[in-house]
Formats: C-alpha cells, sequence, structure tokens
C-alpha cells in the first residue's frame, strides 16, 4: 500500500532501503540484500530457522516488519564471522555432526551465539532450554547440544 | 504465508497514536507483534492500518511506586524479565516471563501487547488478573483504568474499547513473607500451555497464609480466577484439599491438544504443585 523509508545497519553496512509496510524483515534480508542464509520455513515464528540477532538480541526475522527494524542493527549469520574462516560455533556444528540437512543451522548458531554470550558456560539442561525456540526436523537434537558443549570449550570456556 | 497488505504509520506520541487509530475504522495496534504477525501471516487479521507504538515516548519504562509496581506497555519481555526492580516487586511476573514463548520472542514482545492480545493460555494476561491488577488506557475521551477483573471479556478480548490504547499495566508490589510458583503442562517447553496456575501466596509471623492469588491458564476462553481455591487457602485447607476445588465453575472446551476433562484434571494438578511450591518458597 505504501512504501516506507528504512535505514538499518545489516552486519556492519548501513543499507537505506523503500519497503512495503508488509515486508517482513527476513524477506528485506533474502530477497533485497541477498542475505540467503537466514531461512524461511513456517513464517509463523515456530521453527526459529529465520533467527537473527537485532540490536543484540535474538529474534525471529519473520517476526518483524522491515518498517519495525528502521534504525536497528542487524546481525545475519554471515556477519558472525570474517572471511571464510568458521567461527567457534560453525567449527563445533562441523566436528559434532550438529547438522544434517542443514536448513535450521543459520538460526541455531545465532541462538547458540547469544545464548554462549550470555552465559559462557551452560548447564546440558540450561543448553536444552536455550535451544527450546528453534526446530530441527534431522538431528533429534543430541548432536547439537553436544555442538554447543564442544562451542563452550573451543571458545574457551568449560573450566 | 506472507503478511496482506496494509498501511503503517509510527507516531512519536500516545495522542498521534490515538489520532491514527481513529483515522481508520480497521486501523490495529501494533506492539512487539508476536502475536499479531502471526495473525497477519495466518490471514486471521487483516487490518488496513498498522499503529506502531514501540517509537512513542513514555510507553517504556518500570517504575516502582511503593506498594505497586507501573510498567509501560511497551516494555519489552526480557527487559522486565531481567530488570532487578521487577524481580523485588513481582516475583511471580519473573517468573511467568519465563515461561512466554522462547528468549527469541521476549525480545520483542512486550508487556502490554500480550496483556491486550488477551489470550486465554497466556502469562500475562493471567498475572494481572491473580494479582487482581489493573490496566491504563487512553483514548479520545481522556485516561481511564481497567481492573483486571473487568478486562478480559472472552476469547482474544478485553473491555479496551476500540480507539483506546493501553499505555500501562499495574500490578500491586509483593510484601514480606510472600511465595510465588508458575506451573505449566506443555507438550514443549515454550509452547502455550494445555493448562497452567500461576499462584502467590503471603504468610503472616505465624505461618498462616493471610493472602492468596491464584489464576489458571488454557481452561476456559480467558484467564480464570480461582476463587474457591484461595478461599480455601486461606480459611487453611491444605494445597491437596484446596486443589480439588480448582475445576469449580470451570468448562474447557476439547480440542486436538487435550479433552475437557483432561484439562480439568490438569486444573487441580497445576494447583496443587502451584500452591505447595508457593507455599514452600513463602515459609
Amino acid at each position: 500500500m505504501s512504501d516506507h523509508a528504512v535505514t538499518i545497519r545489516v552486519n556492519g553496512v548501513e543499507r537505506s532501503e523503500s519497503v512495503p509496510a508488509r515486508l517482513t524483515l527476513a524477506d528485506f534480508l533474502r530477497e533485497r540484500l541477498d542475505l540467503t542464509a537466514t531461512h524461511l520455513a513456517c513464517e509463523h515464528g515456530v521453527c526459529g530457522a529465520c533467527t537473527v540477532l537485532v540490536d543484540g538480541e535474538t529474534a525471529r526475522a519473520c517476526l518483524l516488519l522491515t518498517v519495525q527494524a528502521d534504525g536497528s542493527e542487524v546481525t545475519t549469520l554471515e556477519g558472525l564471522t570474517e572471511g571464510d574462516e568458521l567461527g567457534p560455533i560453525e567449527q563445533a556444528f562441523w566436528a559434532k555432526h550438529g547438522m544434517q540437512c542443514g536448513f535450521c543451522t543459520p538460526g541455531f548458531v545465532l541462538t547458540i551465539a547469544e545464548m554462549l554470550d550470555d552465559n559462557p558456560n551452560p548447564t546440558r539442561e540450561e543448553i536444552i532450554e536455550g535451544l527450546g525456540g528453534n526446530l530441527c526436523r534431522c538431528t533429534g537434537y543430541v548432536k547439537i547440544v553436544e555442538a554447543v558443549e564442544e562451542a563452550v570449550s573451543l571458545r574457551g570456556g568449560g573450566g | 504465508m506472507k503478511p496482506p497488505d496494509f498501511d503503517y504509520v509510527a507516531p512519536t506520541s500516545v495522542d498521534d497514536a490515538i489520532k491514527a487509530l481513529g483515522s481508520d475504522a480497521e486501523a490495529k495496534v501494533l506492539a512487539g507483534g508476536q502475536s499479531l504477525i502471526p495473525l497477519l501471516a495466518f490471514r486471521l487479521a487483516g487490518p488496513s492500518l498498522l499503529v506502531d507504538l514501540a517509537r512513542v515516548d513514555g510507553l517504556d519504562h518500570i517504575t516502582d511506586e511503593g506498594d505497586r509496581l507501573v510498567i509501560g506497555a511497551m516494555t519489552r519481555q526480557r527487559r522486565a524479565e531481567r530488570d532487578p526492580v521487577v524481580a523485588e516487586r513481582c516475583p511471580l511476573l519473573v517468573e511467568s516471563l519465563r515461561h512466554v514463548g522462547h528468549p527469541q520472542i521476549r525480545s520483542r514482545g512486550t508487556i502490554g501487547g500480550s496483556v491486550a492480545h488477551a489470550d486465554p493460555a497466556a502469562e500475562l494476561p493471567a498475572v494481572v488478573l491473580a494479582l487482581g491488577g489493573r490496566v491504563h488506557v487512553t483514548g479520545h475521551s481522556g485516561d481511564r483504568t481497567i481492573e483486571a477483573e473487568d478486562l478480559f471479556q472472552g476469547f482474544l478480548s478485553t473491555s479496551i474499547e476500540d480507539g483506546e490504547i493501553l499505555t500501562a499495566v499495574e500490578v500491586p508490589a509483593s510484601g514480606p513473607r510472600t511465595g510465588w510458583s508458575v506451573v505449566e503442562i506443555a507438550r514443549r517447553p515454550g509452547d502455550y500451555a494445555l493448562c497452567g496456575a500461576l499462584c502467590q501466596l503471603q504468610l503472616d509471623d505465624a505461618g498462616a497464609v493471610v493472602d492468596a492469588h491464584l489464576a489458571l491458564i488454557g481452561v476456559g476462553d480467558r484467564p480464570m480466577r480461582a476463587h474457591a481455591v484461595e478461599a480455601a487457602v486461606l480459611g487453611g485447607a491444605s494445597p491437596v484439599e484446596a486443589a480439588t476445588l480448582a475445576p469449580d465453575g470451570l468448562s474447557p472446551g476439547s480440542d486436538v491438544h487435550a479433552s475437557s476433562d483432561y484439562r480439568l484434571h490438569l486444573a487441580t494438578v497445576t494447583s496443587r504443585r502451584a500452591l505447595t511450591q508457593a507455599l514452600e518458597s513463602a515459609a
């Protein structure tokens, strides 16, 4: 109906665009900015595949209109690490086979990044609780929990 | 699906927000959007205009008013969950917030948005009801307060009129020797509960219960206060005895998640556990 000018800092780069009110942040990232690591599955806030950081906190990019994010700082999986190097969470997923089809993985990685920033040494129960907002239909979660524990030690925690 | 087409404004004052709401009969208030955006995606709501309150001045605050705690409608749930004043003045609210969705939802979801949405299985409307709180609303004809017992009218329905905006939620601050508990039965953590009980009890110096609050969620078209259970507890009944009264006056529906009978059974179970835990934490 109406277009709205927004300026959003995405992975450290300021992006100014004109967007319709109905455009979700997830579609903005994927369709306008070609940042396709943010995956979309359920599109109603249940699965967590579209998890990104908005002003440093995890949020569902499918439950946020782009216009609501005007003036915010958004970090996607692409912005979590520099260049082609794997970050410790990605390394841990690789080492522990924390993914099978990989569709849910970007959302998990961002959820885990925030979890470990908040609490560098989570217990197994805290890990399971912290992963509750992300769905995986392949792994049965066991390998993802192990990946979090691996990430804790790769990040220098666990002592 | 994608949300349908609509227009959007982000006013910076309550007055402008009320004007915008009044300009369009199909306008709807947007708070954090964590309930509204899914409704749009399902095409269950089709507003022609969304009035976003996120940039309105003065709606994001946590104010300790001595015997009351006043929380601005646009205060994010995660902020309230981590706020030391809320933890001290209304620990039941903090405990309830931990059951709201997931951290990724609470970062955007707001206190006022959840209360105004009035989902019968949601925690925050039940906290306000259990504690005998109230909400502050503003509209064309001025400001008013609505007591929680008059607020919830039915499924996703409140007595907030069209054109009015919920600006703050107010709950009584908890006193000394207060215990609290939130017990939910859900298929998965973070899901809406099949049934839940939110409880706050206060003891006197002799250990007798002098103040009792219990609300149930998931057992009707709105959060339900369990007056019969509260009266029994105040009369000296044990949690086991008092909880048997929890199904009184309830007639929950059956759906794919749980039958009516099962929900009534859970009303007793969650009430008993919540009362027991609240007593233990007060002692």
